[in-house]
Protein backbone atom coordinates (compact mmCIF):
# COMPACT_ATOMS: atom_id res chain seq x y z
CA UNK A 1 0.00 0.00 0.00
CA UNK A 2 0.73 3.58 -0.49
CA UNK A 3 1.88 5.66 1.98
CA UNK A 4 1.92 8.68 2.98
CA UNK A 5 4.34 11.07 5.12
CA UNK A 6 3.10 13.97 6.97
CA UNK A 7 4.09 15.13 10.03
CA UNK A 8 1.24 13.70 11.71
CA UNK A 9 2.54 10.23 9.99
CA UNK A 10 6.04 10.37 11.32
CA UNK A 11 4.36 11.32 14.82
CA UNK A 12 2.10 8.18 14.54
CA UNK A 13 4.54 6.23 13.18
CA UNK A 14 7.11 6.25 16.06
CA UNK A 15 4.58 6.04 18.54
CA UNK A 16 3.77 2.70 17.76
CA UNK A 17 7.64 1.89 16.53
CA UNK A 18 8.27 1.92 20.48
CA UNK A 19 5.29 -0.04 21.53
CA UNK A 20 6.73 -2.18 19.21
CA UNK A 21 10.24 -2.15 20.55
CA UNK A 22 9.24 -3.01 23.93
CA UNK A 23 8.53 -6.32 23.04
CA UNK A 24 12.28 -6.41 21.66
CA UNK A 25 13.04 -4.89 24.93
CA UNK A 26 11.39 -7.96 26.90
CA UNK A 27 12.47 -10.61 25.26
CA UNK A 28 16.52 -9.62 25.18
CA UNK A 29 16.16 -7.73 29.00
CA UNK A 30 15.04 -11.26 29.83
CA UNK A 31 17.93 -13.37 28.29
CA UNK A 32 20.16 -10.80 29.74
CA UNK A 33 18.69 -10.59 33.23
CA UNK A 34 18.88 -14.63 33.23
CA UNK A 35 22.04 -14.77 32.51
CA UNK A 36 23.57 -12.30 34.41
CA UNK A 37 21.65 -13.65 38.06
CA UNK A 38 22.74 -17.27 37.40
CA UNK A 39 26.45 -16.30 36.63
CA UNK A 40 27.27 -17.55 40.07
CA UNK A 41 26.43 -21.26 39.31
CA UNK A 42 27.52 -20.79 35.71
CA UNK A 43 31.12 -19.95 36.75
CA UNK A 44 30.75 -22.60 40.04
CA UNK A 45 29.78 -25.65 38.50
CA UNK A 46 30.09 -24.75 34.24
CA UNK A 47 27.95 -27.37 32.17
CA UNK A 48 28.43 -29.40 34.87
CA UNK A 49 25.52 -28.04 36.93
CA UNK A 50 23.11 -30.08 34.31
CA UNK A 51 24.52 -33.38 34.91
CA UNK A 52 24.37 -32.57 38.74
CA UNK A 53 22.26 -35.29 40.73
CA UNK A 54 22.35 -33.92 44.12
CA UNK A 55 20.01 -31.67 45.20
CA UNK A 56 21.05 -30.11 49.04
CA UNK A 57 20.22 -26.39 49.14
CA UNK A 58 21.13 -26.43 53.12
CA UNK A 59 24.80 -27.53 52.12
CA UNK A 60 24.81 -25.38 48.88
CA UNK A 61 25.05 -28.64 46.33
CA UNK A 62 23.05 -27.91 43.11
CA UNK A 63 22.76 -30.64 40.51
CA UNK A 64 19.89 -29.73 37.78
CA UNK A 65 19.81 -33.60 36.74
CA UNK A 66 16.40 -34.71 38.87
CA UNK A 67 14.94 -31.75 37.99
CA UNK A 68 15.47 -32.25 33.85
CA UNK A 69 14.68 -35.68 34.16
CA UNK A 70 11.28 -34.91 35.84
CA UNK A 71 10.43 -31.99 33.32
CA UNK A 72 10.99 -34.86 30.38
CA UNK A 73 9.48 -37.99 31.66
CA UNK A 74 6.52 -36.02 32.69
CA UNK A 75 6.41 -34.29 29.45
CA UNK A 76 6.61 -37.28 27.20
CA UNK A 77 4.36 -39.36 29.56
CA UNK A 78 1.45 -36.07 29.04
CA UNK A 79 2.45 -36.47 25.22
CA UNK A 80 2.09 -40.32 24.97
CA UNK A 81 -1.28 -39.89 26.57
CA UNK A 82 -2.49 -36.63 24.83
CA UNK A 83 -1.47 -37.45 21.56
CA UNK A 84 -4.10 -39.89 20.47
CA UNK A 85 -6.89 -38.45 22.41
CA UNK A 86 -6.14 -34.89 20.63
CA UNK A 87 -5.43 -36.34 16.78
CA UNK A 88 -8.67 -38.53 17.11
CA UNK A 89 -10.58 -35.14 18.42
CA UNK A 90 -9.25 -33.00 15.54
CA UNK A 91 -9.74 -35.78 12.69
CA UNK A 92 -13.49 -36.15 14.31
CA UNK A 93 -13.93 -32.52 14.18
CA UNK A 94 -12.78 -31.60 10.89
CA UNK A 95 -13.03 -34.97 8.67
CA UNK A 96 -15.72 -36.97 10.15
CA UNK A 97 -18.26 -34.96 11.89
CA UNK A 98 -20.89 -32.14 10.45
CA UNK A 99 -20.06 -29.15 11.00
CA UNK A 100 -23.28 -28.54 13.15
CA UNK A 101 -21.66 -30.98 15.56
CA UNK A 102 -18.02 -29.64 15.31
CA UNK A 103 -18.31 -26.16 16.39
CA UNK A 104 -20.22 -26.72 19.61
CA UNK A 105 -17.79 -29.66 20.22
CA UNK A 106 -14.79 -28.09 19.46
CA UNK A 107 -15.80 -24.94 21.46
CA UNK A 108 -16.01 -26.99 24.46
CA UNK A 109 -12.75 -28.67 24.06
CA UNK A 110 -11.20 -24.89 23.44
CA UNK A 111 -13.07 -24.16 26.88
CA UNK A 112 -10.70 -26.76 28.38
CA UNK A 113 -7.33 -24.42 27.50
CA UNK A 114 -9.76 -21.44 29.21
CA UNK A 115 -9.82 -23.26 32.68
CA UNK A 116 -6.30 -21.83 35.05
CA UNK A 117 -3.88 -24.39 36.01
CA UNK A 118 -4.19 -23.87 39.28
CA UNK A 119 -7.77 -24.95 38.84
CA UNK A 120 -6.06 -28.26 37.63
CA UNK A 121 -3.67 -28.57 40.25
CA UNK A 122 -7.08 -28.11 43.28
CA UNK A 123 -8.94 -31.15 41.16
CA UNK A 124 -5.76 -33.26 40.49
CA UNK A 125 -4.81 -32.86 44.47
CA UNK A 126 -8.67 -33.81 45.41
CA UNK A 127 -10.38 -35.82 42.43
CA UNK A 128 -7.34 -37.46 40.33
CA UNK A 129 -4.82 -38.17 42.94
CA UNK A 130 -7.24 -40.06 44.49
CA UNK A 131 -8.61 -42.23 41.69
CA UNK A 132 -4.79 -42.93 40.33
CA UNK A 133 -3.89 -43.93 44.02
CA UNK A 134 -7.47 -46.15 44.14
CA UNK A 135 -8.13 -47.38 41.08
CA UNK A 136 -5.32 -46.83 37.99
CA UNK A 137 -2.30 -46.73 39.78
CA UNK A 138 -3.95 -50.32 41.37
CA UNK A 139 -4.66 -51.32 38.19
CA UNK A 140 -1.56 -51.26 36.81
CA UNK A 141 0.23 -52.50 39.89
CA UNK A 142 -1.75 -55.20 39.18
CA UNK A 143 -1.65 -56.48 35.83
CA UNK A 144 1.87 -54.69 35.12
CA UNK A 145 3.60 -54.89 38.23
CA UNK A 146 6.32 -56.64 36.99
CA UNK A 147 7.60 -53.41 34.96
CA UNK A 148 9.75 -51.09 36.97
CA UNK A 149 7.66 -48.38 36.17
CA UNK A 150 4.49 -49.35 38.49
CA UNK A 151 6.19 -50.43 41.42
CA UNK A 152 6.67 -48.76 44.40
CA UNK A 153 4.70 -46.66 46.74
CA UNK A 154 1.66 -45.33 45.35
CA UNK A 155 0.05 -42.25 47.40
CA UNK A 156 -1.44 -40.85 44.32
CA UNK A 157 0.94 -37.89 43.84
CA UNK A 158 3.66 -38.71 41.50
CA UNK A 159 5.01 -38.58 37.78
CA UNK A 160 1.65 -40.30 36.77
CA UNK A 161 -0.76 -38.20 38.06
CA UNK A 162 1.49 -35.31 37.27
CA UNK A 163 1.81 -36.52 33.63
CA UNK A 164 -1.94 -37.17 33.00
CA UNK A 165 -3.04 -33.96 34.42
CA UNK A 166 -0.34 -32.56 32.15
CA UNK A 167 -1.91 -34.73 29.27
CA UNK A 168 -5.48 -33.18 29.94
CA UNK A 169 -3.76 -29.35 29.67
CA UNK A 170 -2.20 -29.71 26.52
CA UNK A 171 -5.03 -31.92 24.88
CA UNK A 172 -7.32 -28.97 23.77
CA UNK A 173 -4.11 -27.03 22.40
CA UNK A 174 -3.00 -30.09 20.23
CA UNK A 175 -6.54 -30.25 19.12
CA UNK A 176 -6.97 -27.07 18.26
CA UNK A 177 -3.59 -27.02 15.91
CA UNK A 178 -4.05 -30.33 14.18
CA UNK A 179 -7.26 -28.73 13.43
CA UNK A 180 -5.84 -25.61 11.57
CA UNK A 181 -3.76 -28.12 9.92
CA UNK A 182 -6.34 -30.23 8.78
CA UNK A 183 -7.92 -27.27 7.70
CA UNK A 184 -5.44 -26.11 5.54
CA UNK A 185 -5.17 -29.36 3.61
CA UNK A 186 -7.57 -28.55 -0.08
CA UNK A 187 -10.47 -30.28 -0.45
CA UNK A 188 -9.34 -30.75 -3.95
CA UNK A 189 -7.88 -33.95 -2.49
CA UNK A 190 -10.36 -35.44 -0.43
CA UNK A 191 -12.47 -35.12 -2.94
CA UNK A 192 -10.28 -36.98 -5.30
CA UNK A 193 -9.70 -39.79 -2.81
CA UNK A 194 -13.76 -39.80 -2.76
CA UNK A 195 -14.13 -40.02 -6.35
CA UNK A 196 -11.87 -43.24 -6.14
CA UNK A 197 -13.74 -45.38 -4.28
CA UNK A 198 -11.75 -44.63 -1.33
CA UNK A 199 -14.02 -45.00 2.02
CA UNK A 200 -14.24 -41.75 4.64
CA UNK A 201 -11.28 -43.18 6.89
CA UNK A 202 -9.15 -43.80 3.54
CA UNK A 203 -9.95 -40.54 2.88
CA UNK A 204 -8.60 -39.04 6.20
CA UNK A 205 -5.34 -41.02 5.80
CA UNK A 206 -4.82 -38.84 2.95
CA UNK A 207 -5.25 -36.26 4.61
CA UNK A 208 -3.23 -36.89 7.47
CA UNK A 209 -0.40 -37.65 5.15
CA UNK A 210 0.13 -34.35 3.81
CA UNK A 211 -0.08 -32.67 7.23
CA UNK A 212 2.29 -34.64 8.69
CA UNK A 213 4.98 -31.97 9.20
CA UNK A 214 1.99 -29.95 10.70
CA UNK A 215 0.70 -32.37 12.97
CA UNK A 216 4.21 -33.04 14.04
CA UNK A 217 4.19 -29.22 14.53
CA UNK A 218 1.33 -29.60 17.07
CA UNK A 219 2.78 -32.45 18.96
CA UNK A 220 5.94 -30.00 19.47
CA UNK A 221 3.88 -27.29 20.52
CA UNK A 222 2.05 -29.64 22.75
CA UNK A 223 5.29 -30.73 24.43
CA UNK A 224 6.56 -27.32 24.51
CA UNK A 225 3.49 -26.17 26.95
CA UNK A 226 4.02 -29.46 29.06
CA UNK A 227 7.61 -28.26 29.67
CA UNK A 228 6.46 -25.09 31.17
CA UNK A 229 3.48 -25.77 33.03
CA UNK A 230 3.98 -24.71 36.11
CA UNK A 231 0.92 -24.74 38.92
CA UNK A 232 -0.59 -28.14 38.16
CA UNK A 233 2.06 -30.22 38.04
CA UNK A 234 3.65 -28.29 41.20
CA UNK A 235 0.55 -29.19 43.06
CA UNK A 236 0.60 -33.30 41.86
CA UNK A 237 3.91 -34.50 41.13
CA UNK A 238 4.81 -34.48 44.74
CA UNK A 239 8.25 -31.97 44.86
CA UNK A 240 10.60 -34.59 45.38
CA UNK A 241 14.64 -34.49 43.57
CA UNK A 242 14.79 -37.93 42.48
CA UNK A 243 15.50 -39.80 39.82
CA UNK A 244 13.46 -42.80 39.87
CA UNK A 245 12.14 -45.35 37.22
CA UNK A 246 8.70 -46.15 39.27
CA UNK A 247 5.82 -43.42 37.81
CA UNK A 248 4.26 -44.20 40.95
CA UNK A 249 6.87 -42.07 42.67
CA UNK A 250 7.16 -38.49 43.21
CA UNK A 251 8.94 -36.20 41.16
CA UNK A 252 9.89 -32.81 40.25
CA UNK A 253 9.94 -30.30 37.40
CA UNK A 254 12.25 -27.50 36.48
CA UNK A 255 8.82 -25.03 36.34
CA UNK A 256 7.67 -26.43 40.11
CA UNK A 257 10.48 -26.36 41.71
CA UNK A 258 10.89 -22.48 40.65
CA UNK A 259 7.42 -21.85 41.70
CA UNK A 260 7.54 -23.78 45.22
CA UNK A 261 11.18 -22.43 46.11
CA UNK A 262 12.38 -19.24 44.43
CA UNK A 263 10.53 -16.91 47.58
CA UNK A 264 12.34 -18.48 50.06
CA UNK A 265 15.40 -18.74 48.38
CA UNK A 266 18.02 -16.12 49.78
CA UNK A 267 21.76 -17.46 49.41
CA UNK A 268 23.28 -16.04 46.02
CA UNK A 269 24.38 -19.16 44.85
CA UNK A 270 20.85 -21.05 45.96
CA UNK A 271 19.21 -17.68 43.70
CA UNK A 272 21.10 -18.30 41.08
CA UNK A 273 20.72 -22.17 40.48
CA UNK A 274 17.16 -21.48 40.15
CA UNK A 275 17.74 -18.96 37.62
CA UNK A 276 19.72 -21.03 35.74
CA UNK A 277 17.36 -23.68 35.60
CA UNK A 278 14.83 -20.61 34.74
CA UNK A 279 16.96 -19.73 31.73
CA UNK A 280 17.72 -23.56 30.52
CA UNK A 281 13.84 -23.65 30.59
CA UNK A 282 13.63 -20.77 28.86
CA UNK A 283 15.95 -22.28 26.26
CA UNK A 284 14.62 -25.13 25.54
CA UNK A 285 11.27 -24.09 24.98
CA UNK A 286 12.01 -21.53 22.68
CA UNK A 287 13.67 -23.77 20.58
CA UNK A 288 10.97 -26.05 20.71
CA UNK A 289 8.34 -23.39 19.76
CA UNK A 290 10.37 -22.31 17.04
CA UNK A 291 10.26 -25.90 15.30
CA UNK A 292 6.55 -26.45 15.97
CA UNK A 293 6.18 -22.92 14.07
CA UNK A 294 8.36 -24.04 11.51
CA UNK A 295 6.90 -27.40 10.97
CA UNK A 296 2.87 -26.09 11.64
CA UNK A 297 3.57 -23.15 8.71
CA UNK A 298 5.00 -25.71 6.29
CA UNK A 299 1.26 -26.98 6.45
CA UNK A 300 -0.66 -23.77 6.78
CA UNK A 301 1.60 -20.86 5.02
CA UNK A 302 -1.29 -18.23 4.24
CA UNK A 303 -4.04 -20.07 4.80
CA UNK A 304 -4.44 -20.81 9.22
CA UNK A 305 -3.83 -17.85 11.70
CA UNK A 306 -1.09 -18.12 14.22
CA UNK A 307 -2.70 -17.30 17.30
CA UNK A 308 -1.43 -20.78 18.87
CA UNK A 309 2.34 -20.22 17.68
CA UNK B 1 -19.78 -58.92 -7.93
CA UNK B 2 -17.37 -61.31 -6.80
CA UNK B 3 -17.71 -63.10 -3.08
CA UNK B 4 -14.00 -61.48 -2.20
CA UNK B 5 -14.51 -58.14 -3.49
CA UNK B 6 -17.70 -57.30 -1.31
CA UNK B 7 -16.25 -58.89 1.45
CA UNK B 8 -13.02 -56.22 1.13
CA UNK B 9 -15.86 -53.64 0.83
CA UNK B 10 -18.02 -54.60 3.69
CA UNK B 11 -14.21 -54.94 5.54
CA UNK B 12 -13.56 -51.09 4.45
CA UNK B 13 -16.41 -49.61 5.26
CA UNK B 14 -16.78 -51.56 8.60
CA UNK B 15 -12.98 -49.88 9.51
CA UNK B 16 -13.65 -46.69 7.89
CA UNK B 17 -17.01 -46.72 10.79
CA UNK B 18 -14.70 -48.31 13.06
CA UNK B 19 -12.55 -45.38 12.96
CA UNK B 20 -14.89 -42.53 12.96
CA UNK B 21 -16.85 -44.15 16.33
CA UNK B 22 -13.18 -43.95 18.09
CA UNK B 23 -12.13 -40.37 17.19
CA UNK B 24 -16.31 -39.62 18.13
CA UNK B 25 -15.07 -41.47 21.34
CA UNK B 26 -12.47 -39.47 21.84
CA UNK B 27 -14.52 -36.24 21.55
CA UNK B 28 -16.72 -37.48 23.96
CA UNK B 29 -13.47 -38.31 26.46
CA UNK B 30 -12.40 -34.27 26.47
CA UNK B 31 -16.35 -33.13 27.13
CA UNK B 32 -16.95 -36.16 29.77
CA UNK B 33 -13.53 -34.54 31.44
CA UNK B 34 -14.81 -31.04 30.62
CA UNK B 35 -18.30 -31.96 32.60
CA UNK B 36 -16.53 -33.85 35.17
CA UNK B 37 -14.32 -30.67 36.35
CA UNK B 38 -16.87 -28.39 35.99
CA UNK B 39 -19.51 -29.98 37.77
CA UNK B 40 -17.18 -31.10 40.93
CA UNK B 41 -16.31 -27.07 41.14
CA UNK B 42 -19.59 -26.26 41.04
CA UNK B 43 -20.59 -28.87 43.74
CA UNK B 44 -17.78 -28.40 46.10
CA UNK B 45 -17.89 -24.66 45.20
CA UNK B 46 -21.72 -23.81 46.13
CA UNK B 47 -21.68 -25.68 49.11
CA UNK B 48 -18.92 -23.98 50.78
CA UNK B 49 -19.95 -20.31 49.29
CA UNK B 50 -21.75 -17.27 50.36
CA UNK B 51 -21.33 -14.16 50.46
CA UNK B 52 -19.17 -12.90 53.57
CA UNK B 53 -16.87 -15.63 51.82
CA UNK B 54 -16.34 -12.67 49.16
CA UNK B 55 -15.60 -10.07 51.89
CA UNK B 56 -13.88 -11.45 54.17
CA UNK B 57 -9.59 -11.95 54.70
CA UNK B 58 -8.62 -15.02 55.40
CA UNK B 59 -8.20 -15.80 58.68
CA UNK B 60 -6.82 -18.49 61.27
CA UNK B 61 -8.25 -22.09 60.75
CA UNK B 62 -11.81 -22.81 61.88
CA UNK B 63 -12.71 -18.61 62.12
CA UNK B 64 -14.33 -18.83 59.07
CA UNK B 65 -12.08 -16.09 56.39
CA UNK B 66 -12.77 -15.24 52.73
CA UNK B 67 -11.05 -14.01 50.07
CA UNK B 68 -12.07 -10.20 49.77
CA UNK B 69 -8.71 -8.94 49.65
CA UNK B 70 -7.79 -11.88 47.43
CA UNK B 71 -10.15 -10.70 44.48
CA UNK B 72 -9.63 -6.47 45.45
CA UNK B 73 -5.70 -7.77 44.86
CA UNK B 74 -6.59 -9.68 41.94
CA UNK B 75 -8.35 -6.59 40.17
CA UNK B 76 -6.03 -3.79 41.07
CA UNK B 77 -2.99 -6.13 39.65
CA UNK B 78 -5.12 -6.75 36.49
CA UNK B 79 -6.56 -3.47 36.43
CA UNK B 80 -2.32 -2.12 36.37
CA UNK B 81 -1.76 -4.64 33.64
CA UNK B 82 -4.50 -3.79 31.59
CA UNK B 83 -3.11 -0.41 32.14
CA UNK B 84 0.52 -0.91 30.90
CA UNK B 85 -0.69 -3.95 28.77
CA UNK B 86 -3.45 -3.18 26.14
CA UNK B 87 -1.93 0.66 25.16
CA UNK B 88 1.80 -1.47 24.33
CA UNK B 89 -0.09 -4.10 22.76
CA UNK B 90 -2.91 -2.64 20.80
CA UNK B 91 -0.20 -0.65 19.20
CA UNK B 92 2.57 -3.25 18.42
CA UNK B 93 -0.57 -4.93 16.93
CA UNK B 94 -1.23 -1.70 14.64
CA UNK B 95 2.56 -1.74 13.79
CA UNK B 96 2.77 -4.98 12.77
CA UNK B 97 -0.39 -5.46 10.85
CA UNK B 98 -0.42 -1.95 8.80
CA UNK B 99 3.93 -1.50 8.68
CA UNK B 100 4.95 -5.17 9.77
CA UNK B 101 6.11 -6.55 6.98
CA UNK B 102 9.55 -5.48 6.71
CA UNK B 103 13.04 -7.27 8.55
CA UNK B 104 11.77 -5.42 12.08
CA UNK B 105 8.43 -6.01 12.04
CA UNK B 106 8.74 -9.84 11.40
CA UNK B 107 11.11 -9.48 14.58
CA UNK B 108 8.56 -8.32 16.36
CA UNK B 109 6.13 -10.61 15.34
CA UNK B 110 8.66 -13.68 16.20
CA UNK B 111 9.98 -12.37 19.36
CA UNK B 112 6.33 -12.50 20.60
CA UNK B 113 5.39 -15.37 19.35
CA UNK B 114 8.10 -16.65 21.70
CA UNK B 115 7.02 -14.68 24.38
CA UNK B 116 3.38 -16.22 24.09
CA UNK B 117 5.00 -19.68 24.14
CA UNK B 118 7.84 -19.34 27.01
CA UNK B 119 6.15 -20.56 30.58
CA UNK B 120 4.85 -17.91 32.68
CA UNK B 121 6.90 -19.04 35.40
CA UNK B 122 9.77 -17.48 33.69
CA UNK B 123 8.30 -13.99 33.14
CA UNK B 124 8.24 -13.99 36.93
CA UNK B 125 11.63 -14.97 37.95
CA UNK B 126 12.46 -11.80 35.14
CA UNK B 127 9.86 -9.43 37.59
CA UNK B 128 11.71 -10.71 40.26
CA UNK B 129 15.16 -9.70 39.11
CA UNK B 130 14.11 -6.65 37.58
CA UNK B 131 11.66 -4.94 40.01
CA UNK B 132 11.41 -6.77 43.06
CA UNK B 133 15.24 -6.97 44.10
CA UNK B 134 16.09 -3.54 43.12
CA UNK B 135 12.53 -2.51 45.39
CA UNK B 136 13.55 -4.81 48.05
CA UNK B 137 10.26 -6.55 48.80
CA UNK B 138 7.31 -8.18 46.83
CA UNK B 139 4.67 -5.66 45.59
CA UNK B 140 1.27 -4.89 43.89
CA UNK B 141 3.47 -3.61 40.86
CA UNK B 142 5.53 -6.19 40.73
CA UNK B 143 2.61 -8.77 40.02
CA UNK B 144 0.78 -6.22 37.58
CA UNK B 145 4.41 -5.52 35.24
CA UNK B 146 4.22 -9.42 35.08
CA UNK B 147 1.07 -9.40 34.32
CA UNK B 148 0.98 -7.34 31.45
CA UNK B 149 4.31 -8.51 30.19
CA UNK B 150 2.10 -11.76 29.71
CA UNK B 151 -0.55 -9.87 28.01
CA UNK B 152 1.29 -7.88 25.59
CA UNK B 153 2.17 -10.13 23.17
CA UNK B 154 -1.08 -12.02 23.55
CA UNK B 155 -2.94 -8.66 23.09
CA UNK B 156 -0.28 -7.49 19.81
CA UNK B 157 -1.02 -10.88 17.63
CA UNK B 158 -4.65 -10.55 18.48
CA UNK B 159 -4.91 -7.29 17.63
CA UNK B 160 -2.55 -7.55 14.11
CA UNK B 161 -4.83 -10.56 12.87
CA UNK B 162 -8.16 -8.42 13.43
CA UNK B 163 -6.69 -5.20 11.53
CA UNK B 164 -5.51 -7.51 8.81
CA UNK B 165 -9.79 -8.70 8.27
CA UNK B 166 -9.96 -4.65 7.68
CA UNK B 167 -10.57 -4.97 3.63
CA UNK B 168 -7.80 -2.70 1.94
CA UNK B 169 -10.61 -0.52 -0.20
CA UNK B 170 -11.69 0.85 3.17
CA UNK B 171 -8.00 1.92 3.69
CA UNK B 172 -7.50 3.23 -0.28
CA UNK B 173 -11.11 4.68 0.09
CA UNK B 174 -9.86 6.98 2.98
CA UNK B 175 -6.21 7.57 1.09
CA UNK B 176 -8.18 8.51 -2.07
CA UNK B 177 -9.95 11.05 -0.66
CA UNK B 178 -6.97 12.84 0.72
CA UNK B 179 -6.45 11.41 4.50
CA UNK B 180 -3.03 11.25 5.45
CA UNK B 181 -2.07 7.33 6.40
CA UNK B 182 -2.25 7.84 10.37
CA UNK B 183 -5.88 9.29 9.91
CA UNK B 184 -6.71 6.05 7.95
CA UNK B 185 -5.46 3.75 10.56
CA UNK B 186 -7.33 6.14 13.63
CA UNK B 187 -10.13 7.01 12.04
CA UNK B 188 -11.17 4.60 9.34
CA UNK B 189 -9.23 0.93 10.60
CA UNK B 190 -9.11 1.37 14.32
CA UNK B 191 -13.02 2.03 14.18
CA UNK B 192 -13.83 -0.89 12.29
CA UNK B 193 -11.63 -3.58 13.89
CA UNK B 194 -12.66 -2.51 17.51
CA UNK B 195 -14.89 -5.10 18.07
CA UNK B 196 -12.54 -7.79 17.72
CA UNK B 197 -9.44 -6.01 19.22
CA UNK B 198 -12.09 -5.39 22.08
CA UNK B 199 -12.79 -9.53 21.75
CA UNK B 200 -8.98 -10.15 21.71
CA UNK B 201 -7.92 -8.19 25.15
CA UNK B 202 -11.39 -9.20 26.60
CA UNK B 203 -9.49 -13.17 26.22
CA UNK B 204 -5.93 -11.57 27.24
CA UNK B 205 -7.53 -10.52 30.52
CA UNK B 206 -8.92 -14.24 31.07
CA UNK B 207 -6.06 -15.69 30.24
CA UNK B 208 -4.16 -13.37 33.02
CA UNK B 209 -6.84 -13.55 35.58
CA UNK B 210 -5.83 -16.99 35.45
CA UNK B 211 -1.95 -17.30 35.88
CA UNK B 212 -0.91 -17.89 39.14
CA UNK B 213 2.84 -18.71 38.63
CA UNK B 214 4.06 -15.06 37.78
CA UNK B 215 2.54 -13.66 41.23
CA UNK B 216 3.72 -16.28 43.57
CA UNK B 217 7.10 -14.49 43.93
CA UNK B 218 5.86 -10.99 42.71
CA UNK B 219 3.06 -9.98 44.24
CA UNK B 220 3.35 -12.82 46.89
CA UNK B 221 0.16 -13.02 49.27
CA UNK B 222 -1.33 -10.65 52.24
CA UNK B 223 -3.89 -11.67 54.27
CA UNK B 224 -5.07 -7.83 54.38
CA UNK B 225 -6.52 -5.29 52.56
CA UNK B 226 -3.97 -3.72 50.31
CA UNK B 227 -5.11 -0.41 48.28
CA UNK B 228 -0.86 0.46 47.97
CA UNK B 229 1.01 -1.02 44.42
CA UNK B 230 4.49 -1.03 46.51
CA UNK B 231 3.15 -3.85 49.26
CA UNK B 232 2.61 -7.24 48.78
CA UNK B 233 -0.91 -7.87 47.54
CA UNK B 234 -3.44 -11.09 47.42
CA UNK B 235 -4.56 -12.76 44.66
CA UNK B 236 -7.56 -15.04 43.76
CA UNK B 237 -4.92 -17.81 42.13
CA UNK B 238 -2.26 -17.51 44.80
CA UNK B 239 -4.75 -17.79 47.46
CA UNK B 240 -6.54 -20.73 45.74
CA UNK B 241 -3.09 -22.21 45.28
CA UNK B 242 -2.11 -21.48 49.41
CA UNK B 243 -6.10 -22.93 50.27
CA UNK B 244 -5.70 -26.01 48.10
CA UNK B 245 -2.03 -26.72 49.17
CA UNK B 246 -2.72 -26.06 53.14
CA UNK B 247 -3.59 -29.10 55.27
CA UNK B 248 -7.25 -28.57 56.60
CA UNK B 249 -10.22 -29.22 54.91
CA UNK B 250 -11.81 -25.97 55.69
CA UNK B 251 -9.43 -24.52 53.60
CA UNK B 252 -9.92 -27.24 51.21
CA UNK B 253 -13.80 -25.88 50.95
CA UNK B 254 -12.49 -22.47 50.72
CA UNK B 255 -10.07 -23.19 48.06
CA UNK B 256 -13.13 -24.60 46.04
CA UNK B 257 -15.46 -21.59 46.93
CA UNK B 258 -12.17 -19.35 45.32
CA UNK B 259 -11.96 -21.88 42.53
CA UNK B 260 -15.75 -21.33 41.77
CA UNK B 261 -15.50 -17.38 41.59
CA UNK B 262 -12.72 -17.45 39.29
CA UNK B 263 -13.40 -20.46 36.83
CA UNK B 264 -17.03 -18.75 36.52
CA UNK B 265 -15.73 -15.36 36.09
CA UNK B 266 -13.20 -16.80 33.10
CA UNK B 267 -15.70 -19.08 31.47
CA UNK B 268 -18.24 -16.08 31.61
CA UNK B 269 -15.74 -14.25 29.50
CA UNK B 270 -14.88 -16.91 27.13
CA UNK B 271 -18.42 -18.11 26.56
CA UNK B 272 -19.65 -14.13 26.31
CA UNK B 273 -16.90 -13.15 23.69
CA UNK B 274 -17.87 -16.49 21.57
CA UNK B 275 -21.50 -15.38 21.65
CA UNK B 276 -20.95 -11.87 20.44
CA UNK B 277 -18.33 -12.42 17.90
CA UNK B 278 -20.43 -15.82 16.45
CA UNK B 279 -21.72 -14.48 13.39
CA UNK B 280 -18.28 -12.49 12.69
CA UNK B 281 -15.28 -14.90 12.64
Amino acid sequence: MAQTDTTGDRIFRSILLVASSIIVVIVVAMIGEMVLNSMPTIRQYGIGFLFGRDWVPSQNQFGALPFIYGTVVSSVLALIISVPISLGIAIFLVEQSPKHIATPIGFLVELLAAIPSVVYGLWGIFVLAPFVRDHLGAYLEAYLGWLPLFQGRLTGIGMLTGGIILALMITPIITSVVRDVLQAVPNTQREAALALGATKWETTRIVLGNASSGIAGAIVLGLGRALGETMAVTMVIGNSPQISASLFEPAYTIASVLAANFADATEELYLSALIEMGLVLFLVTFIVNALAKLLVMRVTRGTASAKHV
Amino acid sequence: MSERVLQLHKRRNLISSVMTTLTAACAVIAIALLVLILSYIAIRGFSSFNLQFLIDTPKPVGEGGGIGNAILGSLLMTGLACLIGLPIGIASGVYLAEFGDKWFGKTVRFLADTLIGIPSIIVGIFVYTLVVMPMGRQSGLAGGIALAIIMIPIVARTTEEMIRLIPNSMREGALALGAPQWRVTWNIVLPAASTGIATGAMLAIARISGETAPLLFTALNSRFYNYYYDQPMASLTVQIFNYATGPFDVEHNMAWAATLVLVGLILAINIGVRFLTRKKF
